[in-house]
């Protein structure tokens, strides 16, 4: 019943993508629609991935500069080890659970409460494709606006790091940015943010299907949204690990 | 006109709308009555197409609803108004935006004319001075009046109506029931409203359908529900002490005149 379920599960989003990834109906519609789910996705999300990432890039040079402390080590080992572990996990993979609990549980809520107040019935009535109307521009707004959040993650992640140099001289400040600078391959930068537009893609797309797919009341509407995330969660680590094999492996 | 021919609707194989078969003509209000839970609103969302009908057929001016091109069916629906039981009005959008939203998605008017026409249809029911208020900021009969804007800023000619007095006060809903009967006469509309309030079926009511357990149990016009002979029906009509005793007050009426004796006014 499960597997069946679950089938059911994946042809409804599949049905879903294919009404939401087509042309809009008025394209100043799409673009106003746009904008407007980029300030509220996006630009709304900075200040959670600013503290975030200031935070664990810290406590990241914290815990390495403690975990290292071997004299056959190169002090700027901290900062090299640091810097990768942002660009390759942290700035993408892990600041992509957070959105999705952000950022999915308020697509999700909002497409769940306009369904169960016939919001989503009205567009349908006027002969509005509504997952297109709905959908596409938080998906395509969130998916654009990603490359901005990795690097001020990266950046904010990096800076975090330094301001923990600065006070406690463990490393000093000096070597953790020689650190920060040393063998750095610039593929990583890119390799982070097309997996963290990955992420967004399916961030959007699967909250929207719970959202869309919502029954019933206010706390459906709130299982909708709590579904959401933990499934945007497994899917994330998931494609995280395929992601990483493909290219890397 | 909309034809609907023998409309079955089922879920998990409970039926829900049985069989039923109606006709409902342009310039009437169309109305659908029966008890909470009877199917009124099934039958509703089926005829509109948000449900798919199990078995049956459904005709607009005489074209298959059902086997209609999408294409088809997005032309047909921008001639199609909807009032639903909460109103659904988009909360992110102020009352002008929300009757200008269809205009906005449909209209090749600019944004003057499309702006005027969003007023026009405001100052139809009595509600220019919401303009900018959000949903969230007007009582349940502004929400009513500005749901019924939008749904006429297309000039449709199909309107539907669910559960349209649902949560009015009695004055406020004669106003609502007003409103209906006045766009369906100005516009030469197929109105069709979904209700269980007798008042609004004597007020408005040009055709009536009385639905019980998802079966068609009885067809005709207002005047002659107080007199049908039909059990259901009268335990649902006279369910209501008011149109118990007009009942009464009409059958000594028709007694005194059969006696000669001048009736009670």
């Amino acid at each position: 019943m499960d597997i069946v379920q679950s089938l059911d599960s994946v042809g409804k989003y599949a049905t879903l993508l294919h009404r939401t990834l087509t042309l809009p109906d008025k394209f100043r519609e799409f673009a106003k629609e746009f904008f407007k789910e980029m300030y509220k996705l996006g630009v709304n999300s900075l200040w959670i991935v600013i503290i975030i990432s200031f935070f664990i890039g810290a406590v990241m040079v914290v815990q390495i500069a403690l975990n290292v402390a071997s004299p056959l080590l190169p002090r700027f080992t901290v900062g090299v080890v640091s810097r990768e572990i942002i660009l390759l996990e942290f700035s993408s993979t892990i600041m992509c659970l957070i959105l999705a609990g952000k950022v999915g549980s308020n697509i999700a809520s909002e497409i769940g409460t306009m369904r169960v107040t016939e919001q989503i019935d009205a567009l349908e009535i006027m002969g509005v494709n509504s997952a297109n109307y709905l959908i596409l521009p938080k998906v395509t707004a969130f998916v654009a606006f990603m490359p901005v959040l990795v690097i001020f993650s990266m950046f904010l992640g990096m800076i975090g790091g330094y301001v923990i140099c600065v006070i406690t001289n463990t490393p000093p400040p000096e070597t953790y940015i020689y650190g920060i600078q040393a063998f750095f391959n610039d593929f990583f930068v890119w390799y982070s943010i097309i997996k963290s537009m990955l992420f967004g893609f399916i961030i959007a797309t699967v909250a929207a299907y719970f959202g869309y797919h919502a029954k019933g009341g206010s706390l459906d509407v709130g299982k909708a949204s709590t579904d959401s995330v933990v499934i945007n969660s497994i899917l994330i680590l998931i494609t995280d690990l395929a992601f990483t094999q493909l290219v890397m492996g | 006109m909309i034809e609907v021919k023998n409309l079955t609707k089922s879920f998990d194989g409970r039926i829900v709308i049985d069989d039923i078969s109606a006709n409902f003509k342009k310039g009437l209000v169309n109305m659908i009555i029966g008890r909470s839970g009877s199917g009124k609103t099934v039958f509703l969302k089926t005829l509109i197409g948000l449900l798919q009908p199990t078995k049956g057929e459904i005709y607009y001016k005489g074209q298959d609803f059902l086997k209609m091109r999408p294409r088809e069916v997005k032309k047909l629906r921008k001639d199609m108004g909807m009032l639903f039981q909460g109103s659904a009005l988009f909360d992110s959008k102020t009352v002008l935006e929300n009757v200008m939203f269809p205009l906005d998605m449909f209209s090749r008017k600019n944004r003057r004319e499309r702006r005027k026409r969003a007023e026009f249809c405001l100052e139809r029911v009595n509600l220019k001075e919401a303009h900018d208020l959000f949903p969230s900021e007007i009582s349940g009969g502004m929400m009513k009046r500005a749901a019924i804007a939008r749904a006429i800023a297309l000039n449709p000619q199909y309107m539907f109506y669910d559960e349209p007095n649902s949560g009015l006060d009695p004055k406020t809903s004669q106003v609502i029931d007003e409103l209906i009967s006045d766009i369906t006469k100005d516009f030469g509309m197929t109105t069709i409203v979904v209700t269980h309030d007798m008042n609004s079926v004597m007020n408005i009511g040009d055709h009536i359908i009385y639905i019980y357990e998802g079966k068609k149990e009885w067809e005709g016009s207002k005047d002659e529900i107080m007199d049908a002979d039909n059990e259901l029906l009268n335990e649902f009509v006279f369910a209501s002490d008011i149109f118990k005793k007009m009942k009464e007050t009409k059958e000594s009426d028709k007694m005194d005149i059969q006696s000669g004796t001048e009736p009670n006014k």
